[in-house]
């Protein structure tokens, strides 16, 4: 049977992470109670969704057995609520959203409910926490489940009390009766059961606006463990006898190794030299020791020449193949191709014709790669920071050659990942180690290799050709994105002739996902494009976007941005800018109105002020979305002015933080950030899209500031505005 | 040199047998399970391996253990009791100032430090205080609200 991708090849650079197989062991309604102990347990067939990601694309086994369970929920003898599910926490605090969810359905105080996540033990199959699906699939069926669930303890509570089930109430964790009797604790209905139902069909859950706890702002469900330091990250774990692990790395990318001298590691006191295939690495009671013992090897590689940075998007051209791929986007207004361009530009008095870059960038999670990893009796634990638990143990069972049945991979809550954590090399390292040195085995990268040896945000070149009348009427746009991706690639403005490509191309670097994917490139290249053609028409650029907009829910961010911004109120002040972006992707929307201000001497560029308006639908929890929106703008501005991965010859020139400027305290702008709450609208993903508006935001700015119309992205590399 | 034997931290004698070459962050970690302070640059850049030593902040990552011995450590282990949180552990929580939270603990004991030498900053001394924290979520407007509320709290004023 064929693989039936979830995404399309050309709108998912993703798509590496579709490859493996399925392992798992078949679950039976024993295993389920194993698990969880005594009670009411509630599995929710997965969606379609769900299967479509596993590998093979077929339900494994027959009969619709419980292996194809997307979540489940367990209520004990204790009143306990505990659901599990395989999606990760990476910091966008889903584990709250989530509980939220539940507890609103199930009517149940948030207190008694537990999230057990990314335990593939314990939780479902689940292809991976990203491309904002959490939100909109994980909560939806979890809310299944969990009304599924508040019905079934209201069946038990009319059996147990021989009561009419219509007379029964659900609240506060307790189902009662007329006048308050009975009155039953979630408990008490589920002392001495194991009552297990699996829910395939479609289940009413409540709508937006009668919800109560999701909704409404909860404050983050396991805050205290976090600003107490007791929360254990992957890098955090400690095992009995664990020793230290360091990895040796090549001098450059691709480069092969030719010999190794070990004998002066495996010389040193307490060293335990691993040598296997491509992997040399060094154990120790330390990671002080292994690091000296490392130091001590002697290796030489053969390296080959390599694309230098400052050939990049020469290469990125010259290496692409044909397009492909129109890309229209949900809520999209002129996706894929149509009408002739070359009519479209005769028809035009005015016509910009551009070209925009973005670097290579690099995600910097706080925590990088680790990993954690023990063997009893031939079976493997790992503790591993990564977005997708279940791809991991398929590729550690790969890289091992052993079941995946015998390997259990736990995801601790992330120290954040951003899209860069989609891959399992510290895992698997770990794992080779562990097993040879016979001890429990902690692997966590440098920051210098996780610079170096993860991936990068892919860096690409976009072309623009666009053309519009006197009234400004769009007329052409033909838009061809190389290499950096096909997210958000077709406009949502109204154009007859249109004509929107993806180019794949040869990567001198490592790429994969990051945080909104290919709608950060894309939305700077067309905002700053439909700028460029409002500035030459001498229209205001909000007014030249409005007018060639029928997408509603995109036009409402823009005009929410513009009213709280003041647009067109006021003028900037010499040597400050205002500009304004907006764009949709993931099926939410997001409009970005910054003040800029450049240094007249120093050419320094500061975002002084950024209004965003956003829509994703019903809104689950409006601080934590707030908290998203304005960290994703934070990350956002350091792509857009100063992020740049530097390279020369299979090397990476920038690899520490001293050389590789992140957003910090002084960079911060002040928020304004209006949510457009629609309870009309299913909810949508939110942790990703708003980064896509803020940098076309201030690349506008900058030009209304000084008259600069930046093209690359970093902006201002090394702090100053580039020439 | 010899050995370090012992540490100072959190208000304990904490018996330790660590090569005064390794860094203070490795020990407290590996050693004495203190695993707060974190792992982020390595170059004393990001502050999440952040730990006051005799009430000042240091960067533990690039801090030799053997610098270390006669001195008196906080770590954010230290800072809440059984039933209460540091108010500024307290104000973090309720300004929502932290996503993946790994650099929390860094940045609350910088705030510590601050407002211990600084009660009532106003919100450039924060920054300029705090701008050698990283936050790769973003979370920076956040934290100053809950260091400013902190400083109120800690003055007896508004809880």
């Amino acid at each position: 049977m064929n693989v039936q991708p979830m995404f399309d090849f050309l709108s998912e650079p993703e798509r590496y992470e579709l490859a493996g197989t399925i392992p798992g062991p078949e679950w039976n309604r024993r295993e389920f109670f194993r698990i969880a102990g005594a009670g009411v347990i509630i599995a929710l067939l997965a969606g379609e969704e769900t299967l479509a990601q596993r590998p093979g694309g077929q339900r494994p086994g027959g009969g619709g057995g419980p292996q194809d369970v997307g979540a489940w929920i367990h209520i004990g003898e204790d009143s306990a609520v505990t659901v599990y599910t395989g999606k990760v926490e990476i910091g966008q605090n889903i584990r709250t959203s989530l509980t939220q969810a539940v507890a609103d359905e199930l009517r149940a105080p948030l207190a008694t409910i537990r999230m057990i996540m990314a335990d593939t033990a314990s939780v479902p199959f689940d292809g991976g926490t990203a491309g904002s699906r959490t939100t909109p699939a994980m909560a939806s069926q979890l809310r299944r489940a969990a009304a599924a669930a508040r019905e079934a303890l209201i069946d038990l509570a009319a059996e147990k009390s021989k009561i009419d089930r219509a007379t029964l109430l659900v609240a506060d964790g307790k189902v009662t009766g007329p006048q308050g009797k009975p009155t039953l604790t979630f408990g008490e209905l589920t002392k001495g059961q194991k009552l297990m139902k699996v829910i395939a069909a479609q289940v009413p859950t409540t709508p937006a606006e009668k919800w109560t706890v999701a909704g409404t702002t909860a404050l983050k469900v396991d805050g205290r463990a976090f600003v107490t330091g007791s929360h254990p990250y992957a890098s955090d774990i400690q095992r009995p006898g664990m020793l230290f692990a360091k990895v040796l790395r090549p001098p450059a990318l691709k480069a092969k190794l030719v010999s190794a001298d070990t004998k002066d590691a495996a010389a040193k006191p307490g060293a335990i030299v691993v040598r296997e295939g491509d992997l040399i690495g060094v154990v120790a009671p330390t990671s002080h020791a292994a690091d000296e013992a490392l130091g001590l090897i002697k290796a030489e590689w053969k390296t080959t020449p390599q694309v230098d940075g400052k050939d990049l998007y020469k290469h990125l051209k010259e290496k692409s193949g044909k397009g492909g791929g129109g890309g229209g986007g949900r809520g999209g207004g002129g996706g894929g191709n149509a009408g002739s361009i070359e009519a479209g530009l005769k028809a035009g008095d005015a016509t910009v014709k551009a070209t925009y870059t973005v670097a290579y960038i690099a995600h910097f999670p706080l925590e990088p790669r680790a990993a954690v990893a023990e063997w009893v009796d031939g079976k493997l634990t790992v503790w591993t920071g990564t977005q997708r638990p279940f791809g991991v143990r398929s590729d550690i069972a790969s890289a091992l050659g052993i079941p995946a049945e015998r390997i259990r991979v736990i995801v601790p809550d992330m120290g954040s990942g951003y899209g860069g954590k989609h891959t399992g090399e510290a895992a698997i390292e770990a794992a080779r180690m562990a097993k040879v040195a016979g001890k429990p085995v902690k692997l966590v990268w440098t920051r210098e290799e996780e610079f170096t040896w993860a991936y990068f945000r892919p860096a690409g070149v976009i072309e623009v050709t666009a053309a519009a009348k006197k009234d400004g009427t769009l007329t052409a746009w033909e838009f061809h994105n190389y290499n950096s991706g096909a997210s958000a690639l077709g406009t949502p403005y109204v154009v007859a002739n249109r004509r929107t490509e993806f180019h794949t191309t040869d990567s001198p670097l490592r790429q994969g996902s990051y945080r909104g994917l290919a709608s950060t490139a894309n939305t700077f290249a067309r905002e700053s494009a439909m700028d460029e053609l409002a500035a030459a028409l001498g229209h205001d650029p909000l007014e030249f976007r409005l007018k060639n907009l029928t997408a509603p829910r995109l036009r409402a961010v823009l005009e929410a941005a513009a009213k709280q911004f003041g647009w067109g109120k006021a003028k900037p002040v010499a040597g400050r800018g205002f500009g304004i972006a907006g764009g949709t992707e993931k099926g939410s929307f997001v409009a970005t109105a910054a003040e800029v201000a450049v240094d007249p001497q120093k050419r320094t560029v500061r975002v002084i002020r950024a209004v965003t308006a956003f829509e994703c639908g019903a809104v689950v929890n409006p601080d934590h979305l707030k908290n998203q929106i304005e960290g994703a703008i934070m990350m956002g501005l350091g792509g857009a002015l100063y992020e740049q991965i530097e390279f020369a010859d299979g090397k990476i020139l920038n690899p520490a933080l001293s050389d590789y400027r992140v957003p910090r305290f002084r960079d911060a702008p002040v928020f304004e950030t209006i949510l457009l709450d629609r309870k009309d609208l299913p909810s949508e993903g939110a942790g990703e899209t708003p980064i896509i508006a803020i940098a076309p935001a201030i690349g506008n700015a900058i030009f209304q500031a000084v008259g600069v119309r930046p093209r690359a992205m970093p902006m201002a590399p090394g702090g100053t505005l580039a020439e | 040199m010899p050995a370090v034997t012992e540490l100072h931290v959190n208000g304990a004698r904490k018996p330790v047998n660590a090569d005064p070459d390794r860094s203070l962050l490795s020990v407290l970690r590996d050693d004495l399970g203190l695993t707060g302070a974190k792992y982020g640059c390595g170059e004393g850049r990001c502050g999440a391996c952040t730990v006051l030593v005799d009430g000042r902040t240091v960067r533990s990552c690039i801090t030799r253990v053997g610098t270390i011995e006669a001195k008196t450590l906080r770590t954010i282990e230290g800072l809440a009791t059984a039933e209460q949180l540091h108010p500024v552990q307290e104000a973090f929580l309720e300004a929502g100032a932290l996503q993946c939270g790994y650099c929390t603990p860094g940045m609350i004991l910088s705030a510590v430090s601050l407002l211990e030498g600084r009660p009532d900053p106003d919100r450039d001394e924060i920054v300029r205080s705090m701008n050698g924290n990283v936050c790769r979520c973003g979370t920076y407007t956040r934290i100053i609200a809950a260091i400013e509320h902190a400083a109120k709290a800690m003055k007896g004023g508004v809880k």
